[in-house]
């Protein structure tokens, strides 16, 4: 079977893993880093993603997009609350945001997408072959359009979707995996953009969740917003520097605040400096530990109500909770292990990286699909109720939450009109009693034949398969045939929609998959260039005559092949010039170091 | 939402690929192809349990453990679009023949409908031995409203200890009901163990069953009514 790798598709850090062995392992990017930021950047020479996005963030923040997870599956009137704090023009069409880059108008399933790709070029990189299918997480909390939007941003990145897992329970997966753990266990899931909680039963490899709960819109941007309230108010109050119309200072102060949020989980205080334009000087400010905690204290309590009803739907108390596991960035935050400590009465555990061990537990998930390990099995639940809109705007529930996926309902329609031939059927996904407090998933004409009022006979099939993703079908009960129906999703990508962004990312694909390993070639080489350069100013005295010259012409060569578009010429004439200078780079090696580390390059020594 | 779904084969005696006999079973003898399970299996069968209400959940959930092992899609993500969708389907019956049968009233309500062709909800019916008290709660979850609106602390604090007693009073009518339904549990159970088909087993049957149908009917609305006074009192 095909690689399946592991793919944890956060707020605001992303990775990808696989099975080492018996062992989920990440996989960590040229320099080392595991994680990927979930930041994609649009710049006239291309597009960015990670790390380098992050760093334009501050110097072209129109053309930069954090936290497109917060957009996924959703409308506009969903994230009035967020504009604010988002330097871009979102419109929405067919039911679904667009972001306005310049003269483009991006979804976020094709945001997201790039991302993937871009995981899914380090993974490429790693095994050396091609992959082309994907386990990846989304907050348990998540709805259906939410998970569909996920899928889409994967089939969009040519991924196929093999599994969408919950978070909190790919992390219970590596958790168990690793402790053996049997008995009752909760994770709380606090990551960037959302917060989960999952009550688990661990038992003989089989790990049954009991209840999920969450809120898919608090997360640690939450924190850092509240910082960033505080240093704008006082940059306009004691600088008299105004932040309207200044999205590059607004992004300077959100990642500095970041950084104190994170500096305030390790100390007691942290000091923000925030240089000001127009010569207004340096804003600078410490803010305590004591301080931030007062801050969130509600942010934190949130999250606690979502804690309480979890432990009641699975039937339990919260001493009957065997073990805490911490999962996401936000749970480094002391105060918010002090608060579930004190909720479940016990330790948290937190020796799990609580940034990785989602991406392990893909992984794992991962391997079971692909037939490795077979002795655990994960049995997870829909978080949210399905329902139909009824007579008088009510909700009628099919599916309640909680209950163990895969799933179905069937509900039997007829028609109140002699010859009608059609039935309207609104799906609703929520808790509310009223059709219009929950969230609309689709909506769809049943056809029906003509016949008197009351005859006809129409049984329509509600599943909600592994993925958490409903799918509805019909059926003539006195025929026994199916019948046609067509459901619109009310914020959702068309199918047609998600085909021509496929359509669009092959095109580009190859030409993508080209330039970048062009540009990765003319990395490499300016690098050795540089140390090349550096080590024959130190060559007297230490490399012949003949040696030099080598290398010299070895390194035109490289020059010349730079300057056209062929990575393979690039990548050859570096190997040259790693050839010809193998012989100085070892005495340079004995000469400074006094080492015997042999077979060094020149970059390495320099 | 997926928009298109494949169609299951029927649950026939054969096998849907190789088409020897499976007698039942749910994996093919011949060519191992997992088998669906008959969209009118009923969930003891399904969980091969008698038609009992006392159940050991401990050998349940072991047994829901195994099939799950069984018919779980993580185990057939490479395998055939059909024995996909059979997997999807089996394992989705499953699911809610466990969740339905672990819960005691579920399982009656369940076993009501199987046996006596009880509606799927069975509706609330108030007790007649609580009429009054009964016409009182409402009374007082009314006066609780009323002083809420107009502020009035006192009347508030009045209605809420009604209400207070109120609620010991269901709750203990709940707890007499239940402890009802257990002994027919027994009765019922006794019943099917000795399984003769001569009419006077099965007028008993047919009693028990009347009888499990009335204090679920009352438990409901006494449930019901619970649930108003604590959205009440908060």
């Amino acid at each position: 079977m095909a690689r399946i790798v592991g793919i944890d598709l956060g707020t605001t850090n992303s990775l990808v893993a696989y099975m080492k062995g018996k062992t989920p392992t990440v996989i960590a990017g040229p320099e080392g880093r595991t994680m990927v930021s979930s930041v994609v950047a649009y710049t006239p020479t291309g597009i960015l993603v990670g790390d380098a996005a992050k760093e334009q963030l501050v110097h072209n923040p129109q053309h930069t997009v954090y936290s497109v997870k917060r957009f996924m599956g959703k409308g506009l009137t969903d994230v009035t609350q967020e504009l604010q704090y988002f330097p871009f023009n979102l419109s929405e069409e067919n039911g679904v945001i667009r972001i306005q880059i310049g003269d483009k108008k991006l979804t976020p399933p094709e945001i997201s997408a790039m991302i993937l790709k871009e995981l899914k070029a380090r993974a490429e990189t790693f095994f050396g072959e091609e992959i082309r299918k994907a386990v990846i997480t989304v907050p348990a909390y998540f709805n259906d359009s939410q998970r569909q939007a996920t899928k889409d941003a994967g089939k969009i990145a040519g991924l196929d979707v093999a599994r969408i897992v919950n978070e909190p329970t790919a992390a219970s997966l590596a958790y168990g995996l690793q402790k053996r753990t049997q008995g009752t266990i909760a994770v709380y899931d606090l990551g960037g953009g959302t917060f989960d909680i999952s009550i688990l039963k661990l038992k003989g490899g089989i790990f049954e969740v009991l209840a999920t709960n969450g809120n898919t819109h608090l997360g640690g941007d939450d924190f850092d917003r509240l910082l960033v309230d505080v240093i704008m108010r006082e940059i306009k109050t004691r600088h008299g520097v105004s932040l309207d119309g200044r999205p590059e200072l607004q992004q300077d102060i959100r990642v500095r605040a970041e950084q104190a949020k994170c500096r305030l989980s390790q100390k007691s205080q942290a000091i923000v400096n925030v240089p000001l334009p127009d010569g207004k000087g340096d804003y600078r400010r410490t803010f305590t530990r004591a301080e931030f905690e007062t801050l969130v204290t509600d942010l934190v309590e949130k999250t606690l109500a979502p804690c309480r009803q979890a432990i009641k739907d699975a039937g339990l108390s919260a001493t009957d909770v065997d073990e805490i596991v911490l999962v996401g960035g936000s749970t480094r935050i002391p105060l918010v292990q002090q608060r579930v400590q004190t909720l479940f009465g016990k330790m948290p555990h937190c020796e799990l990286n609580p940034e990785e061990v989602v991406a392990l537990g893909a992984a794992v998930q991962a391997d079971i699909l692909s037939g490795g390990i077979q002795d655990m099995l994960l049995l997870d639940v829909t978080p949210l109720t399905l329902g139909i809109e009824t007579m008088g705007g009510v909700m009628s529930s099919l599916i309640r939450r909680n209950t163990t996926i895969p799933t179905s309902a069937k509900e039997m329609f007829t028609t109140f009109v002699d010859g009608q031939t059609s039935v309207d059927i609104h799906i609703l996904q929520g808790e509310r009693e009223l059709a219009k407090d929950n969230r609309s998933l689709a909506r769809f004409q049943l056809k029906i034949p003509p016949l008197p009022a009351g005859a006809p006979r129409v049984e329509v099939t509600f599943m909600i398969d592994a993925n958490g993703i409903l799918s509805v079908t019909a059926r003539d009960v006195r025929t026994g045939e199916a019948q046609s129906i067509e459901v619109k999703p009310s914020y959702g990508l068309s199918d047609q929609e998600v085909e021509r962004m496929i359509r669009d990312s092959f095109i580009f694909a190859q030409q993508d998959i080209t330039e970048r390993q062009r540009i990765e070639a003319m990395n490499e080489a300016e690098s050795i260039l540089k140390a090349t350069e550096k080590a024959l100013t130190r060559a007297k005295g230490l490399a012949t005559s003949e040696e030099i010259a080598a290398i010299r012409q070895a390194v035109a060569d490289l020059n010349s092949a730079m300057s056209g578009a062929d990575h393979r010429a690039i990548r050859q004439a570096i190997e040259a010039l790693d050839k010809a200078s193998y012989g100085l780079a070892e005495k340079l090696m004995n000469s400074t170091l006094q080492g015997s580390l042999k077979g060094k390059k020149l970059s390495d020594v320099t | 939402m997926e928009t298109s779904r494949k169609e299951l084969p029927l649950a026939r005696s054969m096998c849907w690929h190789c088409q020897s006999d499976i007698g039942g079973e749910y994996f093919c003898g011949q060519c191992v192809k997992v088998q669906p399970l008959s969209k009118d299996i009923d969930y003891f069968t399904c969980l091969g349990l008698p038609r009992k209400l006392n159940i050991d959940t401990v050998s349940l959930e072991t047994k829901f453990y195994e099939l799950s092992r069984a018919f779980h899609p993580d185990f057939y993500e490479g395998k055939s679009e059909m024995e996909r969708a059979v997997s999807l389907a089996n394992s989705s019956i499953l699911n809610q023949a466990y969740r339905t049968l672990k819960d005691p009233i579920q399982r009656v309500e369940y076993l009501l409908r199987l046996e006596a062709g009880a509606a799927k909800d069975i509706p609330g019916k108030a007790p007649a031995d609580l009429f009054e008290t009964i016409l009182e709660i409402q009374e007082h979850l009314e006066e609780f409203q009323a002083a809420k609106s107009q502020n009035d602390a006192a009347s508030a604090a009045r209605a809420t200890d009604l209400l207070r007693n109120a609620r010991k009073t269901l709750e203990a009518k709940r707890a007499a009901l239940e402890s009802r339904l257990a002994e027919l549990f027994q009765i019922w159970d006794r019943l099917v163990e000795k399984g003769s088909l001569n009419q006077t087993h099965s007028a008993q049957k047919e009693q028990t069953l009347k009888e499990m149908r009335g204090l679920l009917s009352e438990r409901t609305y006494v449930t019901n009514m619970l649930g108003n006074i604590a959205e009440a009192l908060g």
